[in-house]
């Protein structure tokens, strides 16, 4: 079971309180798409994604940028359960959307920078340990259910 | 992976032509914050008395770090020989598992989007993430 301390908690309802869900969802996954542009695979049904304006114009990419931070919203409010809370998500990653697994890492490693030009100096080394922490049970817990 | 077109390179040193005067505190914040947020990473500094982000030997060797990768920059046409001997020190001496570059790649990328959150644009990322690790790779030739 993933034991968070008080301060860990406190700095995870911080960063989801400061950040702005409609710029950072958007910026992170569309920063996914041109930083990893083999990620796109997942997104043929996404239109243009031609190069990277085209990327961060697109519509649907915005829309699905604010479907992950949702997501990313759910494990917060359940950390204490992050594992359970996921089950169904994981098992839709890998059964319906036969996702590799790897990628979850290249999203959330676009989730720290986009949230660290968010909150700027306030994201110090120790509010990053905590945010890096948070995506790793995240990410753990997507994986779960691959088979 | 792939190489660097002729566009990354311009944009790593056009890019790090702004990051000039900042390197050092960049490299201090990028290599304490590796050893805060990645603790794996400081097996390798056991030797230190202090790694918290303050110790003067962890400032310094993050200026050590960015002196070097700044030099790369210079050195971006060919990387392989310009790294040589920085190679040979991390293969034979340090021995380094090459996963840590990685790390503290994403570290140094974290600590660009924090200092220059409007020029650190995706295009600016790819092309810089593109550039560290063809740094990592030089640094690994020597290690088998």
């Amino acid at each position: 079971m993933v034991v968070w301390t008080d301060f860990e908690r406190s700095t995870i309802e911080n960063i989801f309180s400061k950040i702005n869900y409609e710029v950072v969802g958007p910026a992170a996954i569309s920063r996914c798409l041109i930083v990893y542009p083999w990620t796109q695979r997942y997104f043929g049904g996404f239109g243009n994604l031609y190069n990277a304006a085209a990327i961060i114009d697109n519509p649907k990419v915005a829309a699905h940028g604010l479907v992950v931070l949702k997501g990313l919203e759910l494990a917060q409010k359940n950390m204490d359960n992050i594992k359970a809370t996921f089950a169904d998500l994981s098992k839709l990653h890998s059964e319906k959307l036969l996702v590799d697994p790897d990628n979850f890492k290249l999203l959330t490693d676009c989730l720290a920078i986009v949230v660290a030009a968010e909150l700027g100096e306030d994201f110090t080394a120790e509010v990053h340990a905590v945010f890096q922490k948070f995506l790793a049970v995240v990410v753990a817990s997507l994986r779960k259910q691959y088979y | 992976m792939t190489s660097l077109s002729a566009k990354d390179k311009d944009r790593v040193r056009a890019f790090w032509a702004k990051v000039s005067g900042k390197e050092d505190e960049i490299g201090s914040d990028a290599f304490s914050r590796m050893l805060v947020v990645y603790p794996q990473t400081k097996t390798y500094f056991s030797h230190w008395k202090d790694l918290s982000p303050g110790s003067a030997q962890v400032q310094k060797h993050g200026k050590t770090i960015i002196t070097a990768v700044a030099d790369a920059v210079t050195k971006i046409d060919d990387l392989t020989a310009g790294l040589l001997s920085l190679s040979e020190l991390h293969a034979y001496k340090l021995r380094v598992d090459p996963g840590n570059f990685k790390i503290l790649a994403h570290n140094l990328l974290v600590v660009l989007s924090i200092k220059f959150p409007k020029d650190f644009t995706p295009e600016v990322h790819v092309a810089m993430d593109k550039f560290l690790a063809a740094v990592a790779r030089a640094l690994s030739e020597k290690y088998r």
